[in-house]
């Protein structure tokens, strides 16, 4: 079921089994039939750990979702309300746990937090007079979720925002947690490296909670060598730029949420045979996308200009495969290309789904539009008149193009100027309150203290020199055969991935000035291992790094560490968590506010 | 070596025998007699009053605690009431049952803990008998009183009184009673005399023992197992009734050729035993009541208390204290006289192996020719467990060890593991320590369970010892013992806050597992807040320092830990605390010594209590968030005038906050509401709260161009995005006319290929090709293509020159213009040269 997440270098399928465990085991703990009330927003999360066939299993016979008023009829022994520990959730399970008592049906209630029990929380639902209902209150503790065979995400939405805009570090705790967790599956992590000020957070909760958590030590071989720590802010370039390789562009251009995509039908009728095709489906097109489909991991990371070769590579190989069927002969052969036949029936129709995405989106990459946009982005990127008003956002705004696209474009080119001239400050905020509505004025302040957008103070503009000592620019960016991370976003090499890179090798001594340049703090710890766990090292074998994203990563960059883990002279393999998978669009709507307005 | 079957006596098929558990080391002037007496099963310890009915406050009845050997633990005198029953509970606690109803409860060192009444009415009734008795619940007491009524409580620990209906006929207290345990229910089982009665919480039925004739006479004394599953019951013409406790069934009836009723009688049983028996003691002689018509009798010299246990029972006199046990079955195979059990063999083999004898290897190869080597090392290891002298112990642990080299695929837990708990055991049954467990009452108890007792019983470093020897994980073993011996620490009243917490932490260091805030706690238990605040500062779990510090009241204190922890919830929950107990001035000035916890609370804020939110920002100075929480509540307002009231303070605050740009940005915002509200007032055009862009968008399609104008000027907006803006509308709403005068208005700031495109949009061609000319050179083959004038497009890109637009045209003409394809491939090659 969850194969893929094992073939890797670390076995995260641990992590998920480990999850899975803790499930059951809160299942079992409440006896008989079961209605499962849902938190919306958990449902996505919880479907990587567990499908609905392990709930029934445990006798959960129904599910809803969480809203006020009364619970839906179902004659079940138990409710159990799966839930983040918030506020607003209590006042509406209070709601519902009032209006069943009139209903006099005696039914147990449980709660689950995830990731944590809350005693604000209890304390809401005590004042609401609804705590005694519960015969289980427990807490799982569902940190860091398996997305795929090197990728942790927290799916912690608002978890750059709370850093960044409201000083809220109840992020950073659970990500503490959540590497706490990890350390007890896959042994202490020897050494940390961090930069930023929530990675310095982080550090110390570690350290402190390893103090704490003393003697319970585990006895395991250490699978991680290194932790990487990097806070959002310290890049906030790269998630701008347009991700340009095949799983970043459909992220881009579709959204991929908990590993699905939804995707426009109409490419994707079945034809069959003999049937005119007039039924379009009209229900968007629902597809799972991670490592366990074999074509997809193979291109998933590549840039999307050579997509299209891999897919016809791919083509010909499945066509010839099938062409072996003229040649077996004999009744073993026949029996053997048979075996086969069902890998490559899958092959074939994973190739076809991939082929119509890649034609989905090659509409828009080819688009006059798509293309001056990125033009522009490259603009910045290399530095072009970063400093006046550029045409083309003057022109996406006089022509009402998205909100979050000129946004995006006006923070790039804030970040690449280290602030803007107050002129150009000034004319950029105005155009869009007078063209998108004077409410944004509330996500403009927000972009400004998260420090997307500035004034440009008396200091230098450094961005050049991080840019050339980095080499954040590569001119000749190999899009087919790549030899550079660069290539993911078509000369830009991001900048998080860079440091990762230089930290690996030669190290940040080499780039103390730039390091500087960026914000917050870079540190390094080390954690006291026990006794006779210190790894002997094979001639030739590779070390593993968790790099950890706080505040979020993008696709891109994700294929870029990816790259870095293939690199055969690297020697470093990397496994990467988050707290949020994230693109420039979705990144920024998180920092947006919109007031609602009250019509009269 | 001395015969291991010396003091064996056979009963039945099986034998019983008298261990010598310790030479007592108490000396008791009196011996036991005038005393009530309890002893703790599990080895536990011994509760002696000393006449108990004394009552003259000149001599006091003297209460005495010992170990199991008799080593004094404490004695002091009885200054309270008269006591009716001494008795232990499952924790080694004290129970003393008074006269007047009231139980009170000491720990093993005789300080006084707590204490609980059997109810108001017994005061003036009077406790006639009591027992202690233990339940699956915990400990319980049940009383019977002067007016004959009986009193449970199951579990001292959740005190429920539960007084049971009365027993018909009973005047005073029964003849004898005892306290069962059965389902899930406890009754008492009580005979007057010629009836026998069960008493359970709602009615008292009478029973008979099945198979217990009349002519035996009435039942004057009786007695249930350890498990509560078997009942003894004596006669008055000395017969010994034995059957299960439920009363359906009979095992035995004996007539004992004794007909005064005994002193005590207790179960002798063990799990897996081949013949149970009843002991019964009189005041000269023991007797061991078998299943059939056998027994044993033992004479008896001076004053025994017995004491019932899982696997036998203790026979406790002045001088000494012994085990009576049936011989385990193991045992008796192996030192059975001529045994030819494995077991048997093989320390038999070992023998002549130390001795040298070839006859080691006849007894071995008879072993192995039965395939029984196996078997005959378990057998030595199982039995080595079951002996209580080392020396035997050792003798078959080596057999044993001798019989496992023979053996290729033999598994050695058992045999490490019960060398190890020999060990443990042989140490804690020292006369020192006085916990005589068997192996089995060890098993049963668990290792957690005895290291407790230890600990209870203050013997740390033995503890710790233990928990070493055994490899417990620290934070089971070692830390639990630290802990509790700092909690005692604590208590300590002789020493200072500083000297103890000093001890403490040198000894505690910062092992694994030791809850600093626990013993905090306790020392705060004692009335010792400061110690509490000091030990406090060793946790190194800050989130478990809060509760304990808000409980002492030091709430500043609680919530820098509550922040040091970054555990937000417990933040909030401190924060949510302080809120309630604080002014709110004191509330807001704690909180902006802590940032942290301040953004915390104003996230609440925003969630829960937006004019708190306000008051904060104000207390603050925040004026850009002041201004940003403005606005946000000017959306709120559905009247115009008081969104613009909230508008003008974001303006205002704005200013203070210098930032000029959302000061004049929300100037203007005003001015547009108020212009949208005139108009939507005097044309009912539906602006208000449009964007400006979008307003003058509505005006234009409305036709109202000059207030479109106005806006245009008055707000100060780029041409271009107004050219644009107007550019379409006209081109929308088809008036090509006034789209021609709007172009010649003056130059276009967006040039003129906009033109073009937008009609084009409009599928208005004869519009578009007005515009072409004027569009610039550059463009103008775009401009050519975007109206489909091929011809005009070709012109262009010759009269530039420009390669790549000739390639363009090129590409977008079909071939039937040969022609025009010719002259475009010629200047091509033209313009290459």
């Amino acid at each position: 079921m969850a194969a893929h997440l094992s073939y890797g270098r670390v076995n995260l399928n641990i992590l998920r089994e480990a999850a899975r465990k803790e499930l059951r085991e809160f299942l079992d703990k409440c006896a008989g039939s079961k209605a499962i009330v849902w938190d919306e927003y958990l449902t996505g999360p919880f479907g990587l750990i567990a499908q609905y066939s392990l709930l029934k299993e445990h006798e959960v016979e129904k599910m809803f979702t969480l809203k006020s008023g009364r619970l839906p009829a179902a004659d079940v022994k138990n409710i159990i309300f799966f839930v983040r520990p918030r506020l607003e959730l209590m006042d509406i399970i209070a709601e519902n746990i009032i209006s069943e008592d009139k209903m006099h049906s005696p039914r147990d209630f449980h709660i689950l937090f995830v990731p944590r029990r809350s005693m604000l929380c209890e304390q809401r639902l005590k004042e609401q007079g609804v705590l005694a209902s519960f015969i289980n209150i427990e807490e799982y503790i569902l940190d860091l979720i398996p997305y795929d065979g090197d990728l942790l995400s927290m799916e912690y939405e608002s978890a750059f925002r709370e850093c960044y805009l409201e000083n809220d570090q109840t992020s950073l705790y659970h990500t503490a947690k959540g590497l706490m967790t990890l350390q007890a599956l896959y042994g202490t992590i020897p050494q940390i490296y961090g930069k930023g000020e929530c990675a310095r957070h982080v550090a110390n909760m570690m350290l402190r909670m390893k103090r704490e958590f003393a003697g319970s030590q585990n006895q395991i071989l250490p699978v991680f060598d290194t932790l990487l720590l990097l806070d959002r802010n310290v890049d906030l370039l790269t998630p701008l730029a347009t991700q340009l390789t095949y799983e970043g562009l459909i992220d881009e251009v579709y959204g991929i949420t908990n590993g699905y995509v939804k995707l426009p039908p109409e490419k994707f009728a079945q034809k069959k045979q003999g049937e005119a095709s007039k039924d379009l489906p009209t229900e968007p097109k629902k597809l799972q996308l991670n490592s366990a489909e074999e074509l997809y991991a193979e291109i998933r990371d590549k840039n999307f200009n050579a997509v299209g070769a891999a897919l016809s590579k791919k083509a010909k190989i499945i066509s010839a495969a099938f062409e072996e069927r003229h040649n077996a002969k004999t009744v073993g052969e026949i029996k053997q290309f048979v075996s086969q036949l069902p890998h490559m029936q899958a092959a074939r129709s994973s190739l076809a789904n991939h082929t119509s995405i890649a034609e989905l989106i090659k509409d828009i990459t080819t688009s006059e539009a798509f293309f001056d946009n990125l033009t522009v982005e490259q603009e910045f990127m290399t530095g072009v008149e970063t400093d006046k008003v550029n045409t083309y956002i003057e022109d996406s705004i006089a022509q009402k193009d998205p909100l979050i696209k000129i946004l995006r474009l006006v923070s790039m080119q804030s970040v690449c100027n280290n602030g803007l001239k107050q002129k150009v400050f000034d004319y950029y905020r105005r155009e869009i309150l007078q063209t998108y509505g004077y409410e944004h004025i509330l996500t403009l302040n927000n972009l400004e203290k998260a420090g997307l957008l500035k004034l440009q103070s008396n200091s230098r503009n450094n961005y050049p020199t991080i840019r050339k000592t980095l080499k954040l620019w590569m001119e000749d960016a190999n899009e087919q055969n790549p030899n550079d991370i660069s290539y993911v976003y078509s000369g830009y090499a991001p900048l998080s991935i860079r440091l990762t890179q230089v930290l690996a090798r030669p190290g940040w001594r080499s780039i103390e000035e730039v390091l500087k340049m960026l914000p917050g703090p870079h540190f390094e710890e080390r954690q006291q291992l026990p006794a006779g766990l210190h790894k002997k090292r094979q001639q030739g074998e590779n070390r593993t790094t968790l790099v950890f994203f706080l505040g979020g990563v993008s696709y891109a960059e994700i294929a870029a560490l990816r790259f870095l883990s293939q690199m055969e002279d690297s020697g470093m393999e990397y496994i990467i968590a988050t707290t949020k998978l994230l693109n420039g669009t979705t990144w920024i709507k998180s920092l947006m506010d919109r007031p609602e307005a009250q019509t009269s | 070596m001395s015969f291991i079957t010396a003091n064996w006596n056979p009963l039945g098929e099986a034998f019983y025998r008298k261990t010598e558990l310790y030479e007592m080391s108490w000396s008791l002037r009196d011996g036991l007699r005038d005393s009530l007496v309890a002893a703790a099963p599990y080895g536990g310890p011994i509760a002696l009053l000393r006449e108990p009915h004394r009552r003259s406050p000149s001599s006091r009845p003297q209460l005495e605690i010992y170990s199991a050997s008799g080593v004094s633990i404490a004695s002091f005198p009885w200054k309270s009431g008269p006591v009716v029953q001494v008795g232990w509970t499952v924790s080694d606690e004290l129970l003393l049952v008074q006269e007047d109803g009231s139980v009170l409860i000491y720990d093993v060192f005789g300080t006084f803990k707590r204490h609980f009444s059997m109810g108001q009415e017994v005061v003036q009734s009077q406790v006639l008998e009591a027992q202690v008795f233990h339940s699956p619940y915990g400990t319980g007491v049940a009383i019977v009183t002067g007016s004959s009524r009986f009193t449970l409580a199951t579990n001292i620990d959740d005190l429920k009184l539960r007084r049971l209906p009365e027993v018909p006929g009973l005047q005073g207290k029964p003849v004898c009673w005892l306290v069962l345990t059965q389902d899930r229910q406890t009754k008492v089982l009580l005979s007057t005399g010629p009836d026998l009665y069960i008493l359970d919480n709602t009615s008292c039925t009478a029973v008979s023992p099945p198979g217990l004739g009349p002519q035996s006479g009435s039942i004057v004394h009786m007695s249930v197992s350890f498990s509560y599953k078997y009942l003894a019951l004596f006669t008055e013409t000395g017969h010994l009734w034995t059957g299960p406790s439920h009363l359906q069934d009979k095992l035995n009836e004996v007539d004992t050729k004794n007909t005064n009723p005994p002193q005590q009688m207790v179960w002798c049983r063990r799990p897996k035993s081949q013949q149970p028996s009843v002991v019964l003691l009189w005041d000269k002689l023991l007797m061991v009541v078998g299943v059939r018509q056998d027994n044993i009798q033992f004479p008896i010299e001076e004053p025994c208390v017995l004491v019932g246990e899982l696997d036998g029972v203790r026979i406790l006199s002045s001088s000494q204290q012994e085990l009576l046990q049936e011989v385990p079955l193991v045992c008796q195979e192996i030192f059975k006289i001529a045994s030819m059990a494995p077991g048997a063999l093989l320390l038999e083999a070992h023998r002549e192996y130390q001795k040298s004898s070839q006859k080691a290897d006849e007894y071995l190869r008879e072993i192995k020719e039965q395939s029984m080597l196996g078997e005959a090392v378990r057998q030595c290891v199982e039995a080595a467990g079951h002996e209580y002298d080392s020396i035997t112990q050792k003798d078959l642990l080596r057999a044993a060890s001798f019989g496992k080299c023979f053996l290729t695929d033999f598994v050695p837990d058992p045999f490490v593991l019960t060398c190890r708990e020999l060990r443990v055991l042989n140490s804690v049954r020292e006369s020192s320590v006085g916990l005589p467990l068997t192996h089995t009452q060890f098993k049963q108890m668990t290792l957690q369970v005895l290291i407790d007792r230890l600990v209870y019983r203050q013997f740390y470093p033995l503890a710790i010892e233990i928990c070493r020897y055994l490899k417990i994980p620290d934070y089971q073993g070692v830390s639990r013992v630290l802990k509790h011996w700092a909690s005692c620490k604590v208590q300590q009243k002789d020493l200072t806050d500083e000297a103890i917490a000093r001890a403490v932490c040198v000894k505690v260091g910062d092992s694994p597992g030791v809850s600093y805030s626990h013993i905090a706690a306790k020392a705060y238990e004692c009335g010792r807040t400061e110690l509490a605040i000091k030990l406090l500062d060793f946790e190194a779990r800050s989130g478990e320092q809060v509760p304990l510090l808000l409980k002492m009241k030091r709430s500043q204190l609680a919530l820098s830990k509550a922040v040091e922890s970054g555990d937000t919830d417990l933040v909030y929950t401190v924060v949510t605390y302080l809120k309630n107990e604080m002014n709110r001035g004191d509330f807001f000035m704690t909180l902006r010594n802590q940032p942290v916890a301040l953004s915390l609370y104003r996230q609440f804020c925003k969630l829960q209590e937006q004019e708190t939110l306000k008051d904060l920002y104000n207390q603050d100075d925040d004026h850009q968030e002041l201004a940003n929480y403005q606005v946000t509540a000017s959306y709120r307002e559905k009247r115009l005038d008081s969104r613009l009231s909230l508008l003008q303070s974001a303006v205002d605050e704005y200013n203070k906050a210098k930032n000029e740009f959302s000061a004049k940005a929300t100037e203007d915002e005003m001015r547009l509401l108020r212009f949208q509200r005139k108009l939507d007032d005097e044309k009912g055009a539906g602006l208000l709260g449009l964007s400006l862009q979008a307003t003058m968008e509505a005006l234009l399609a409305l036709g109202l161009h000059k207030q479109a104008e106005q806006l245009y000027r008055d707000f100060r907006v780029p041409d271009k995005r107004y050219w644009w803006l107007k550019l379409k509308s006209l081109a929308e709403k088809e008036e090509w006319e006034e789209l021609e005068k709007f172009s010649k208005s003056k130059k276009s700031p967006i040039g003129y290929l906009a033109f073009v495109d937008v009609c084009m949009k409009s599928n208005n061609r004869f519009e578009a090709k007005k515009y072409v000319s004027k569009v610039m050179p550059e463009q103008r083959v775009r401009a050519h293509l975007a109206v489909s004038d091929l011809e005009g497009a070709a012109d262009a890109a010759i009269e530039r020159k420009n390669e790549s637009e000739m390639a363009l045209v090129l590409s977008r003409s079909s071939t039937s213009d040969r022609l025009l394809i010719d002259r475009l491939n010629r200047a091509a090659t033209v313009a290459k040269k």
